[in-house]
């Protein structure tokens, strides 16, 4: 048992070092490392603008989606070379959030499911940022049960002419193609009508709007897709296989392996040792002490399962299931963290700051942000779910509408 | 990075596994649950003789001399047999304070008598409520006798021998603490047993009159000596948690399989499916926060003892929590003295008081974290 590299992982870091720190763009430095619960924004620049250059920059150098073949714009590394990677990059590794959908979910499917053609045309700007992916699966009626999708997928000639609505698109307004799952048979059950797509998102007939979210900001989008005409050489799988297709498009979302996920611990350990209570300082307090030492061991517990996950990286094995916990604990945490932090702040815990930066405000934003930590990307239900199914071997939920023609399916609960 | 047991740990695991399987089935261990042994004899005999005991201890004092992250993998299997033996009193703490702070002589005497389960040891170092603190021991030391009442004791009334913390200044300070040896056949002890949570480990009260002691390890070093140990001990002692965890989890994932209601397998529930995916999600953050507890203690890190406290802490929040849920997914039927939930609730439960109580190690933690973050 031991965290060191082998001499090749030892020479794959000194040359991703090296790199970095010739090429990073370090005037983003501090900045980027202030901690950041959120989306990170930066004050002065666009994250997008700043993210391409920087993506760009490490496409030219071979940084780039690192564990693609080269031929499809990475560099053929192996899972273990692309995790110390992301060590390597650090706080740069931000900046890669705009295209964190594309690289984990959109490219691997086209990977998987386009032509030659289309995978020598779209991966290599894919992977250098010039193109922006995002994913159009989930849709106001279809959320956790995304098979239950109503946005309709017509063949007319070579195109299929698509009618519908998005939902919750993170980036679709800078965004220059997506992945669309859409309907193409409502007369055989919900699993079996369903095809996958890409399309440009300048397409006619598709329109971005933003949502306004609960805690205020804008992240997410809804796309409308109004008569919008795809050529059938964009369609990714067979006519009515989109949902095994789609399960590819999730499968590959292991992006959460050796990229920690906030959970709040370490901003909270901090307010605590710095909040002046009536008796003194709000660490020196048994009840502070009590839950900060139960957040802490399940940020640590966090992070040691992610290093047993990168040791079977290391030995050539697939990691196991322990690392579908992370958004499951992290999620709750920065919920359970925010909201002590404005209990310990009396009444006064109910002003917010002007933005999540402040001290002030930071925790009032936690609040606000965190319940779609635990929805966004499964939710916590749906991952209980998984675990339980998957790992522990328990039965699947009984479906109802398992062998309903889709549109016999009810649509209204009364 | 290699954060995992070798491929020849997992195969003493294995046979751990094999072993206890054989020898420490549920009916063995309800022999001393009810009362009818103080603890397995044959068992810890058969210990013995895989080299269990003695796995972290050297080959010159009689041991194996494998290591601590042979000890945890052999301290896990013990956790899910819930082994009726008394493993963790002497192999985590005797054995432990021996080797850290024993002479040569002293390890010659009782380390090889551990190893070939002639001996079996303590530490005795509570006096009534309360957690470990330098304050809470007021047995005295002087001219080599030991006057004083310590409990409880775990497998006291068993032990050949204790190492026993006593008082031998009145400073104030840690450094009035100071450890001594004594060989519990000897004169000047009176041990009387205690009825306790669990049954499958036996608690003392001993009291020490004008009883001889010799000194363990230097005089005004036993808080930092003892410290030491229980750091240790807390990493074994999570290994065990760990163990236990993940066999309560089981219980309830293969009782949810078979069990039926409302015509259909109860684990297809998904308020009983959700409740076995967050004992997983325990058992599984216990067991990733318990190997780096293993690796510090293995190559003896400065990062000791924070990592010893995450692994308690995190393990006995694991083990309490599988063990209730084990008992709620089985329902009634858990709640029986024939079904064997209830044995883990026990061991939970008491092995989350054994090194000191949860709030006594979350103090810790934060104190080590203030420590290291001020550095």
């Amino acid at each position: 048992m031991n965290f060191d590299d082998t001499p090749q992982e030892a020479a794959f870091r000194e040359t991703a070092r090296k790199w970095v720190e010739a090429n990073a763009p370090k005037e983003f430095l501090a900045e980027l490392s202030k901690s950041s619960l959120g989306r990170i924004r930066l004050a002065q620049h666009d994250i997008v603008d700043v993210g391409k250059a920087w993506q760009k920059k490490k496409a030219e150098g071979g940084w780039a989606c690192l564990h693609w073949p080269k031929e499809y714009g990475g560099r053929g590394a192996t899972p273990i070379e692309r995790v110390i990677w992301q060590q390597e990059e650090g706080v740069y590794g931000k900046l890669t959030q705009p295209f964190q959908i594309g690289e984990g979910m959109c490219g691997p499917t086209v990977m998987a499911f386009g032509s030659e053609d289309a995978k020598r045309r779209y991966l290599p700007k894919l992977a250098s940022g010039e193109e922006i992916w995002c994913q159009l699966f989930s849709e106001p009626s279809a959320g956790s049960d995304v098979a239950g999708l109503r946005t309709r997928a017509e063949k007319k000639g070579d195109n299929w002419v698509v009618n519908g609505q998005k939902i919750w698109t993170s980036g679709a307004h800078y965004s220059d193609f997506g992945l669309l799952i859409a309907r193409t048979d409502p007369n055989v059950p919900k699993h079996k009508g369903l095809t996958m797509f890409f399309l440009d998102m300048k397409s006619p007939g598709v329109e971005v709007r933003p949502i306004k979210q609960a805690n205020g900001m804008q992240e997410f989008n809804e796309v409308y897709f109004t008569d919008v005409v795809i050529p059938d050489s964009q369609r990714l799988g067979a006519v009515g296989e989109g949902w095994s297709v789609s399960l590819t498009t999730l499968m590959n979302e292991r992006m959460s392996i050796g990229s920690r996920l906030a959970t709040g611990v370490p901003e909270m350990f901090e307010f605590c040792s710095n909040l002046t209570l009536e008796d003194g300082l709000a660490i020196d307090d048994p009840a502070v002490r009590s839950k900060l030492a139960s957040w802490a061991v399940k940020s640590s517990g966090l992070k040691y399962t992610s290093y047993r996950a990168i040791s079977a990286l290391s030995k050539g094995e697939r990691p196991g299931p322990e690392n579908s916990i992370g958004k499951l604990v992290s999620g709750m945490m920065l919920q359970d963290i925010a909201s002590y932090a404005m209990d310990l702040q009396g009444a006064a815990g109910v002003l917010t700051g002007s933005d999540e930066e402040t001290v002030q405000g930071q925790f009032q934003q936690m609040l606000l942000s965190s319940p779609s930590m635990r929805i966004a990307g499964g939710t916590d239900e749906i991952l209980r779910n998984i675990i339980a199914e998957r790992v522990l071997g328990l039965p699947g939920d009984i479906r109802v509408d398992k062998d309903v023609p889709y549109n016999k399916i009810p649509t209204k609960g009364r | 990075m290699n954060f995992d047991f070798s491929d020849d740990q997992k195969q003493l695991r294995d046979q751990a596994r094999k072993f206890l399987t054989e020898k420490c089935s549920p009916k063995a261990v309800r022999v001393v649950l009810d009362g009818k042994a103080p603890y397995d004899k044959e068992l810890w005999k058969g210990l013995a003789e895989m080299g269990f005991l003695g796995v972290a201890i050297p080959e010159e004092f009689g041991g194996a001399g494998a290591g601590h992250l042979e000890l945890c993998v052999i301290a896990e299997e013990m956790g899910r047999a819930n082994a009726p033996v008394p493993f963790s009193s002497t192999v985590y703490l005797a054995a432990e304070a021996l080797l850290i702070a024993g002479s040569d002589a002293q390890k010659k005497k009782w380390l090889p008598a551990i190893a070939s389960g002639e001996a079996i040891g303590t530490l005795a170092l509570f006096e009534g409520k309360g957690n470990p603190s330098p304050k809470s021991i007021k047995l005295t030391a002087a001219n080599g006798a030991l006057n004083g009442v310590k409990k409880p004791v775990a497998d006291g009334a068993i032990a050949d021998f204790a190492v026993v913390a006593a008082r031998t200044g009145s400073s104030g300070r840690e450094s009035d603490i100071s450890l001594f040896l004594v060989d519990l056949k000897g004169g000047g002890v009176e041990v009387k047993s205690l009825t306790n949570l669990d049954p499958t480990r036996g608690q003392a009260e001993i009291t020490f009159k004008d009883c001889k002691a010799e000194p363990l390890g230097a005089a005004g070093e036993g808080w930092s000596i003892l410290t030491q140990v229980l750091d240790r001990a807390a990493v074994l002692c999570a290994f065990e948690q760990v163990g236990g965890s993940d066999r309560a989890l089981e219980m309830g994932r293969d009782y949810a399989l078979d069990r039926i209601a409302f015509g259909r397998q109860i684990g297809s529930f998904q308020a009983v499916k959700h409740m076995l995916a967050d004992m997983y999600v325990s058992a599984t953050l216990a067991r990733s926060n318990s190997y780096y507890g293993a690796w510090a203690l293995s190559t003896n890190a400065s990062e000791l003892p924070e990592a010893a406290a995450a692994a308690r802490i995190s393990a006995t929040q694991a083990f309490q929590h599988c063990a209730k849920n084990n008992i709620q997914v089985h329902g009634g039927m858990g709640f029986t003295w024939e079904f064997d939930c209830h044995m883990y609730y026990r061991r939970a439960n008491a092995m989350a008081l054994a090194l000191g109580s949860l709030s006594y190690w979350e103090d810790q933690l934060i104190d080590r974290m203030r420590k290291k973050n001020a550095a």
